[in-house]
């Protein structure tokens, strides 16, 4: 049983049978999904992304050969525990509030010398993106269970978030989208997707607190910059930029409206 | 004399009214336009605001007492941006037009400029009760003609609101069909059929 490869099979074969009673049973598709977190609730496919990361986290790589042990992600060098549940925040080094993806992007750059560009030009799920995908899962698994804690103490940290706030209600593009036109009210879907409200404590913390996320429809892991940009794209806006400050902003306006909600990332979704 | 036509000048400019309309960039469109590029068919025009979305992305504004004879304003300028059919017809084949609504496709950067738009209308609506994967950002539809009547001032109304929502509605969460053309004129004739034939399973 302790067999990884026993064990994918044992999730492909759950998921076969999930996506078939999608199929059947779409009325319920809430309801599939919660029966089929029970059957994995061991274990996420994430789980193989985050053994990955662990790994690419620990390894040395890049032009400078060295692993990312020593990145700072806002609790010290190194120190991954609780790391996501602060982020994004203000730091010194950059002089600029970061998520995650950025964050890991400098200590990727600064460590190992690889190219933030090149990651930010590669597609998703795709070279240097996926290694991305991996470290995501690693890290924010060791904020699981943990209460979201972003702070806006700093001035801009401060102005991020009311950045945020502001790109939340933008409405713009041929279909008059904002984020607000469906994240701003209470029980609204889309078909049968549940929508959070993300200007509420709860609903931040239901879509903040269970991304990034495993995609069963997919078969992929979606970091938050993954479904930020799925967003826009949706949204009939041009495409965000990897790591931009609309992403950050966006982030920290929901990371700080989710504040103290348990995090429950890598979440798992249709 | 030169110089100080070329003063005059200089201070015309300032104070024309072209100039004033350029307002300093703040921080929020610096970090717009910095963090998007185009993809496909969405190009960085996408980004800028006419009067309505400027207007809507505001809602703390859009609910004051300026605001609300603000939107009035506005909704006159969608009004007016409405056109009745060309050919007189308002009904299409509803057939068409459920198809119309069970498609979401189209304007994302992963479509081409080719692929036929759908209306996404049960994104948001439920419409025939037999599709049970309805959204509920907008209204039921469900018998709309049949608890509506089928009165002449319905059916303009409705195609008034498919073409331009924001005629009634200023910040309406629904996209403006005709205006940005978004459905063309038949596909608009189609999606009325669907709401309003009598003989459309909507109306049974």
């Amino acid at each position: 049983m302790s067999n990884p490869i026993v064990k994918q099979i044992k999730w492909i074969s759950a998921l076969t049978v999930l996506c078939w009673s999608l199929q059947v049973f779409s009325q319920s598709t809430a309801d599939d999904i919660a029966k089929y977190r029970e059957m994995i609730a061991d274990g996420n496919p994430s789980e193989l992304y985050e053994m990955a990361g662990e790994e690419l986290w620990k390894k040395p790589a890049g032009p400078k050969n060295a692993s990312l042990e020593k990145c700072n992600l806002g609790l010290g060098p190194g120190v991954v525990d609780g790391a996501a549940a602060q982020l994004p925040r203000y730091f010194k080094d950059t002089n600029r509030v970061q998520d995650l993806e950025s964050r890991l992007m400098t200590c990727m750059q600064t460590l190992q010398g690889i190219s933030s560009q090149s990651i930010i030009d590669a597609k998703f799920g795709e070279g240097p993106k996926k290694d991305m995908d991996a470290i995501v899962a690693y890290v924010v698994t060791h904020s699981k269970g943990k209460k979201v804690q972003v702070s806006t103490s700093h001035p801009q940290e401060k102005a991020m978030y009311e950045m945020g706030k502001q790109a939340f209600y933008y409405e713009a593009g041929p279909f008059d989208f904002s984020c607000a036109s469906c994240h701003g009210s209470d029980g609204k879907r889309i078909r049968l997707q549940d929508l959070p409200n993300l200007t509420t404590r709860d609903g931040a913390i239901a879509g903040w607190g269970s991304w990034p996320a495993y995609r069963v429809s997919s078969g992929q892991f979606w970091t938050m910059q993954q479904r930020l940009n799925d967003c826009f794209r949706q949204q009939r806006f041009p495409f965000p930029i990897y790591g931009s400050d609309v992403t950050i902003a966006l982030s920290m306006y929901m990371a700080k409206n989710a504040n103290g909600g348990i995090i429950q990332t890598p979440g798992l979704k249709r | 004399m030169k110089f100080f036509l070329s003063i005059l000048l200089t201070f015309a400019w300032f104070a024309s009214p072209a100039n004033a309309q350029q307002k300093p960039e703040t921080p929020f469109n610096r970090m717009m336009k910095d963090s998007f590029r185009s993809q496909g068919i969405a190009g960085l025009d996408r980004i800028a605001q006419d009067a309505t979305q400027r207007f809507c992305s505001n809602p703390q504004f859009a609910a004051s007492p300026a605001g609300i004879k603000k939107a009035e304003e506005l909704q006159k300028l969608n009004m007016a941006t409405i056109a009745p059919p060309s050919d007189g017809q308002y009904l299409g084949d509803w057939k068409n037009g459920e198809a119309i609504a069970q498609s979401g496709r189209g304007d994302t950067w992963s479509d081409s400029a080719s692929t036929p738009n759908g209306g996404g209308c049960y994104n948001c609506h439920q419409i025939n009760q037999k599709e049970i994967a309805y959204g509920n950002i907008g209204p039921s539809l469900w018998n709309y003609g049949k608890n509506r009547g089928y009165s002449q001032e319905l059916v303009s109304y409705t195609w008034n609101r498919i073409s331009n929502s924001k005629a009634y509605n200023a910040c309406s969460n629904m996209p403006r069909f005709a205006h940005f053309k978004i459905l063309d004129q038949k596909q608009i004739q189609d999606v009325m059929a669907l709401l309003l034939d009598p003989a459309s399973p909507v109306n049974q």
